[in-house]
């Protein structure tokens, strides 16, 4: 009596959630349609809307372009490069066949490249996609010596500086300045440094760049396993890169709300005009600056991103976003075609002018449009040619995760414990001996 | 409510439902299939969506099992919980999630109780006056999360200018809610307490409206005060929804995630249990040690519900309020 009863409850089950779980992988094409390429952007200034130079647009023109052997529709990751991770790492880790292509932050490329998340770049193609292309990006796309990910665009942070402050502090920002400079400029102007130290990835950007920029590096033998990671921070670099930052904090030139201040916040203290002075920050600051209502535009200053150690040359950030295929991709060949559309000199071009993000190929610097609208083109070029990306492992998540809990908040930073307790938390998190 | 005082009704005559069970009649098997079929679907999605995730994630806590590289799962047995127990991390988060769990269910059931009994007492405007202390119960939770955080940021905030009004500029313009742990947890308790206090004046008002108005008056023409009917008569006559609204709330703040989540991140040592078990699972894909953490915080939870039943004595069976 009771067993057909189950059987048919089962079946209702069955009935009701199965055409659900169906609707949310239906990606394939019927045969003989035009295949669909799924591209997994990050939001930028264009969103979705494919006339606003976006992502968006050069999809729809590379759709154009393929002359009706695919077309590219384009999906919104979140906005924060953690929340990206997260959503394409679970989608993937699923061996989702939905992702064909995505915009991925080149801190993960790692990771994804080890878990085997990324078809292979075929070989003919890497010469096409590393051309002219500057060296961090070129890196920062490769795992274990082979590139696995196609340099896109490329980001680094400059110095912006208010004239007026520079010159009454005595600086001469023609030669290259150093945070301690800027750190006395501040306090004695009464005036704010806008840094990025909430505790997010932005705050491992600023700790890289000052390690970088001491000569030394966050991870010393990148591609090891787990247990045998090393990390360079307990060193006279990652000393110098803590002494940076406990001065930043003690003195108050990071602004009132230091452990909270992203880039954001840190772009609003530089548009205040009563108190901003200095700010690191990418490219976009220039055109975000007029839409924040700063008048005070004639009066901004960019220089090269601050040294650590007087005399070392800096090591600016390096940021961006490289396009991975995705393994599981029914047309991984189609995906790499209009990868190649995506990335053309062209497109980069065409995405620096509409976006402000940088292009990795070096001759969209020497376009006369971008030279017009954006007037520090040649040392954005110049920064990301000597440019230190962030560590490159497998690992990333937890090494970046480790950094943000023992580096925050700033004010608490010591030279002395803070580099070797953050290695000790490191090491056991890898070992699997602690929670993080 | 009614399921549990119906399965309490069958556990106390066993002998009875024995004897019923030789003795069915066709009609009476008849019903029981129909009951089967209208319930049974029901039954199965239940089990499919509690049973077999709680279990599966007992099995996974004993692995060590990263997302990204499932190819070096291994067996570790109980290792996962002897790491998490002897981290520092998981004792200041259990802190923090009881810290924030009192003062929170505190707060609330006080300011929960006298606007239940200001609504109890209200005629006129009922309607309108109960709409209008839900609404924020009504608010996404990550909503509430940064509409306070937005109020109470330095750069963009408005209560950092209203506190220097309002103290004749001895509070600074400048002070960093965010920046100190307890400071933190002080924003996030007023949102928590903010958002969910309709929720426990409702449940409160539910005990209170069952409460004999009799007992009442007799106590008042024996010369009792407000406090003393209060203490003697009201509360002790609502103890089974005290206990409710107690538990719920209880078990609620004890998983509090959202606020902390958005507001602070985890930053200032103001990570809760939850938080923990969402960086282990979702930020790290490390799902054995995520899956230790929910089995942790899951028998945290059950062993809240034991000590409540417990402790109040009250027979769940009798809610039902006859």
């Amino acid at each position: 009596m009771r067993r057909p009863t189950a059987v048919a409850a089962v079946l209702a089950v069955g009935v009701t959630v199965g055409p659900g779980l169906a609707a949310c992988g239906s990606n394939q094409s019927s045969a003989g349609a035009k295949p669909t390429l799924t591209w997994y952007i990050n939001p930028d200034g264009g969103g979705s809307d494919p006339t606003k130079k976006g992502q968006a647009q050069i999809a729809k023109e590379c759709t154009d372009a393929a002359g009706g052997r695919y077309a590219i529709r384009v999906q919104l990751l979140p906005n924060s490069a953690s929340d990206q991770r997260q959503q394409l790492l679970r989608r993937l880790a699923a061996k989702d066949s939905g992702i064909d292509l995505m915009s991925i932050d080149p801190v993960f490329v790692a990771e994804f490249a080890e878990a085997g998340f990324l078809a292979p770049v075929p070989r003919n193609m890497v010469a096409g996609f590393t051309k002219d292309t500057v060296n961090a990006a070129i890196e920062a796309s490769k795992w274990k010596g082979s590139l696995v990910a196609v340099p896109f665009w490329a980001n680094t942070q400059l110095l912006w500086y208010r004239k007026s402050v520079a010159k009454a502090a005595g600086l001469d920002m023609s030669k290259p300045v150093t945070w301690e400079q800027l750190i006395t400029a501040g306090r004695t102007q009464k005036k704010t440094i806008g840094v990025q130290a909430s505790r997010y990835e932005g705050y491992v950007v600023w700790l890289n760049a000052l390690i970088a920029g001491a000569g030394g590096k966050i991870l010393l033998n990148p591609g090891a396993t787990a247990d045998r990671v090393k990390l360079g921070l307990d060193t006279p670099a990652g000393k110098a890169a803590s002494t940076v930052i406990q001065q930043v904090a003690r003195t108050g030139v990071g602004g009132p709300a230091l452990s909270s201040t992203t880039e954001t916040e840190a772009l609003n203290l530089f548009s205040n005009s009563a108190t901003s002075g200095f700010l690191v920050n990418w490219p976009y600051t220039w055109a975000a600056l007029p839409t924040n209502g700063v008048k005070f535009i004639d009066d901004i200053g960019w220089a090269k991103y601050p040294e650590t150690v007087a005399g070392k040359p800096s090591a600016p950030p390096f940021g961006g976003i490289e396009l991975g295929v995705g393994a599981f991709s029914a047309h991984p060949d189609l995906a790499y075609d209009a990868a190649t559309c995506i990335a053309s000199p062209e497109h980069q071009k065409l995405y620096m002018l509409g976006t402000g993000n940088p292009a990795a190929n070096k001759t969209v610097y020497d376009d006369p449009a971008i030279l017009k609208q954006l007037p520090m083109a040649a040392l954005i070029r110049q920064s990301l040619e000597d440019a230190a990306p962030r560590p490159s492992s497998q690992y990333y998540g937890d090494i970046s995760t480790g950094l943000q809990r023992e580096f925050s908040p700033p004010n608490a930073v010591n030279p002395r414990t803070t580099p070797a307790a953050a290695t000790d938390l490191i090491t056991s998190v890898l070992k699997g001996n602690a929670l993080l | 409510m009614t399921s549990l005082a119906e399965d309490a009704g069958h556990e106390a005559s066993p002998q009875a439902h024995r004897a019923r069970k030789a003795a069915l009649s066709d009609r009476a098997r008849a019903e029981r299939a129909l009951g089967w079929r209208l319930a049974g679907p029901a039954f199965v999605i239940m089990l499919a969506v509690t049973a077999y995730p709680i279990l599966n994630a007992l099995w996974l806590s004993l692995f060590n099992y990263r997302l990204t590289d499932p190819n070096a799962r291994s067996f570790v047995l109980l290792q996962n919980y002897v790491v998490i127990l002897t981290d520092g991390l998981w004792w200041t988060a259990v802190g923090i999630t009881v810290a924030i769990t009192l003062i929170t269910v505190v707060v609330e059931f006080v300011l929960g109780m006298a606007l239940a009994m200001v609504m109890n007492k209200i005629v006129i405007p009922r309607r309108t006056l109960r709409t209008v202390i839900l609404v924020p119960y009504a608010i996404i939770t990550v909503v509430s999360a940064f509409a306070w955080k937005y109020a109470f940021a330095v750069d963009s905030g408005f209560a950092n200018h209203w506190l220097h009004t309002l103290t004749f500029g001895a509070f600074p313009l400048t002070y960093d809610w965010f920046g100190g742990t307890w400071s933190s947890l002080a924003i996030i308790c007023l949102s928590e307490i903010w958002k969910t206090t309709p929720f426990m004046s409702l449940l409160l008002l539910a005990g209170l409206a069952q409460v004999d108005s009799a007992l009442d008056e007799a106590a008042k023409v024996d010369g009792a005060t407000f406090w003393q009917r209060l203490y003697k008569v009201t509360l002790p006559n609502m103890k089974a929804a005290i206990m409710v609204a107690l538990l719920f709330r209880t078990l609620d703040a004890f998983r509090i995630f959202d606020n902390v989540f958005i507001m602070t991140g985890g930053s200032q040592n103001t990570s809760t249990v939850s938080l923990v078990a969402y960086n282990q699972t979702i930020s790290r894909a490390e799902i054995g040690m995520g899956s230790a953490v929910s089995v942790l915080l899951f028998l945290i939870v059950v062993g809240i519900c034991v000590v409540f039943v417990k402790a109040f004595k009250v027979d769940l069976a009798q809610v039902k309020g006859d």
